[in-house]
């Protein structure tokens, strides 16, 4: 079955996003990072989103959900690298990612969970 | 593969009528599957690039197609969607109009509020896709399904 890959760099996971995801993958990523960040004691996740040409309220509930459930763990999300035109869209659409915290890039992210020496 | 519907109802609005005086191009695609979501958005992308709408203007059509295909999906059950390439004089634009043959939406002032769903979403999809496209129209049948027409032109 078709994955996004979850990348571990000490106690952060970073996601890139680089597909167009249809909803099943949207779901299994919850699935599979919700366990990565019990099984390897995460205390931050990043989402890289730089590669989405679009968000609409079902990928947007997905990270949303993500960032809440990723809290309940005890870790912190940062989504990254959001396109401006898809930002434009997310809002107008009435979707503001409330609770998300978000970055411009991957670095600054990092530097947002204070974890600018890794 | 079939995209015909199990029965057809004939809609009827003035943004239908509108697309068959300004169509000069049609692609009819299925809407079944997560799968049929991810192709409709990849066939719109390539209409209003075609038409050389800016990549704000392809985001939000794009999405917005996202948004009334899944709700074609989960609300009428699957239908089908027609792609248009429309031209009125010098203006070029993309249309879509999502068909179902599914319950119908008994309040549609309502539907249209953002936050109101049955489907436990987000409630965003009708009111929120009507803000990304220029023109926005439904009709709605109880019992026998809904049409909804959108229309995106290039400034």
């Amino acid at each position: 079955m078709e994955r996004i890959p979850i990348l571990r760099m000490g106690d952060l996971l970073l996601v890139t996003i680089q597909v167009d995801m249809h909803d099943r993958l949207a779901m299994t990523l919850q699935d599979d990072l919700t366990e990565r960040i019990v099984r390897d004691r995460a205390k931050g996740v990043l989402i890289d989103i730089s590669a989405l040409d679009l968000v609409d309220s079902f990928i947007g509930r997905m990270i949303s959900n993500t960032a809440a459930m990723a809290r309940v763990l005890d870790a912190q999300t940062v989504v990254v690298g959001m396109q401006p035109a898809v930002a434009i869209t997310l809002v107008e659409l009435g979707l503001t990612l409330h609770g998300v915290k978000t970055a411009l890039n991957v670095e600054k992210g990092m530097a947002l969970l204070g974890k600018t020496n890794l | 593969m079939s995209a015909a519907l199990n029965h057809a109802v004939v809609f009827e609005s003035d943004l239908f009528e509108r697309h068959r005086h300004f169509r000069t191009d049609r692609a009819t695609l299925p809407l079944r599957s997560d799968e049929d979501v991810v192709a409709l958005r990849k066939h719109v992308r390539e209409r209003a690039v075609a038409i050389a709408l800016s990549l704000v203007d392809q985001t939000k059509l794009v999405t917005a197609a996202s948004e009334l295909a899944r709700n074609t999906i989960k609300y009428g059950g699957g239908g089908m969607v027609y792609l248009d390439a429309l031209e009125d004089g010098f203006r070029k634009g993309v249309g879509l109009i999502f068909v179902d043959n599914g319950p119908g939406i008994p309040d549609l002032g309502l539907a249209l509020r953002d936050g109101y769903t049955t489907g436990g979403g987000l409630g965003l999809g009708l009111g929120g896709s009507k803000r990304l496209v220029d023109e926005f129209d439904i009709d709605s049948r109880t019992g026998e399904g809904t049409a909804v027409s959108v229309i995106k032109w290039k400034r």
